[in-house]
């Protein structure tokens, strides 16, 4: 999977969670949950679609890597490549 | 709320329901509604069509019962009548933050008011309900009337339409303003040491799947609940004289809206399931409040709230509490502090446990008993 389809793919998923949200605004760098006022119910529902849609199983101690788009896409990236 | 709009009927005439079906969709100030039935039989007559705004209480449709003589389907049946079962539009008392209920509920049953005040009410069109008598044990004098009629010469007549938000933030608004008029709140606060429980969460967490893992709010609701077995005085509702000791623990959970505005629905028997389904139930009611798929009994039915206003980075939460309850319980953000423990600083996550509670119904001495119960429920997780 490229960086664009996860990319693609997670704000495919962020789309669901709010969908009131201007997601062509969203500062790639800045905390999605300030910017989208996401709050642990959201977090918890965005890590269960990002499982379903990719397959990838994200620790609860990995939350943190989730934080914003740009750390989203670079650890599932990772993610990708290790399996 | 005072009314909803009846947007469509999900079950013809002479269709066949069961208890618990949902047979209409309602709009209201607060949210689209689902009306529930509480019985089962066969849709005998429709009151109301799509479209149609009408007051709460107003009836919508007869369930002739099964087994049950059929019905004599007047309009004027009501409820509490033998027979047929008369689903109607429901009261919700605190759609949220809590919508108003009808003003009768907290008024004298019998007006006091001079017969020239009353004359001079009536010639100028001055609804009586709405005004607060300054005579001997609150009788509207004539002056009360006068100054009512010069307040509403004084009020715009411009009627603006107003959005959902716009209506929803009248209702909150309506019923914040008559809490703090006519209850008097007291509050009480407590830091709570959570290395117990998120430790337990943690460790909890490992082991589940993604569908299934826990948010540790999940944890506070059932130590709520719970605890209020121990004080079950703030398990109730206050209407006018009389206090109500509710039999069922069903708490409501404050739920922001995207787009503003909150709804407070109730997890039902939050006290009676375990934590795996109250999770389930409490994901399933947040998905829905913000869907706009909520049911009527949600709304209805909460005995108490809980607001958590920690992820805001808020410290303590002091709520205002929803009429007809009387207590609100507030939890502030998770935050790691200095800690004294044996003779030792250390450093522990700690949260603030609020509880507004209603001074006519207990005091600060049981209001504490309750937040230490909550308090001890977190120290034993594995327990909720």
């Amino acid at each position: 999977m490229t960086k664009d389809e996860i990319r693609g793919a997670v704000l495919s998923v962020l789309g669901q969670l709010a969908p009131e949200a201007d997601l062509s605004k969203l500062k790639a760098n800045l905390r999605l949950r300030d910017q989208l006022d996401l709050d642990s119910m959201d977090v918890l529902n965005f890590v269960i679609a990002l499982h379903k849609k990719l397959g990838v199983d994200i620790p609860e101690a990995d939350y943190s890597k989730l934080a914003t788009l740009d750390s989203c896409v670079a650890y599932l990236e990772t993610c990708a490549h290790s399996r | 709320m005072t009314a909803g709009k009846l947007l469509r009927w999900r079950k013809s005439l002479g269709e066949r329901v069961q208890r618990g079906d949902i047979i209409a969709d309602v709009e209201t100030d607060k949210a689209d509604i689902e009306v529930e039935v509480f019985t089962s039989g066969v849709i005998e007559k429709f009151f109301v069509q799509p479209g149609e705004k009408v007051p709460v209480g107003t009836l919508l449709a007869i369930i002739q019962e099964e087994g049950k003589p059929a019905a004599l389907t007047t309009p004027g049946i009501s409820a509490g009548q033998p027979g047929p079962q008369v689903p109607a539009l429901p009261q919700v008392p605190h759609v949220a933050p809590g919508a108003t209920p009808p003003p009768t509920e907290m008024k004298p049953t019998r007006l006091h008011i001079s017969p020239a005040a009353k004359k001079l009410a009536t010639d100028l069109g001055i609804d009586l309900s709405l005004i607060a008598g300054t005579g001997p044990d609150g009788r509207i004098t004539l002056e009360d009337v006068q100054h009512a009629a010069q307040a509403k010469r004084a009020q715009p007549i411009i009627e603006v339409p107003l959005d959902r938000a716009a209506r929803m933030r009248q209702v909150i608004a309506a019923a914040m303003a008559r809490s703090k008029r006519e209850i008097p709140h007291y509050y009480l606060s407590t830091a709570i040491d959570m290395s117990r429980a998120v430790a337990w969460l943690t460790q909890e967490n490992l082991k589940r799947s993604v569908e299934d893992r826990l948010v540790y709010g999940v944890l506070l609701l059932k130590a709520v609940a719970l605890a209020l077995r121990e004080v079950p005085e703030l398990n109730s509702t206050w209407t006018g004289p009389t206090l109500t000791r509710c039999s069922d623990i069903h708490v409501g959970v404050a739920v922001s809206l995207r787009g503003g505005g909150l709804v407070a629905p109730a997890l039902h028997h939050t006290d009676r399931l375990n934590i795996d389904e109250l999770m389930k139930n409490f994901r399933d009611l947040i998905q829905r409040a913000r869907a706009g798929s909520l049911r009527s009994s949600e709304l209805s039915d909460p005995t108490i709230t809980v607001t958590n206003l920690g992820e805001q980075g808020v410290e303590a939460v002091f709520g205002i509490i929803y009429p007809p309850q009387v207590a609100l319980v507030g939890f502030g953000k998770l935050v790691e502090r200095p800690w004294v423990s044996e003779g030792q600083i250390v450093a522990r996550p700690v949260i603030t446990a609020s509880l507004s509670a209603d001074h006519r119904v207990s005091d600060g001495h049981r209001g504490g008993l309750f937040l230490s119960a909550v308090d001890r429920k977190l120290q034993e997780p594995e327990k909720l």
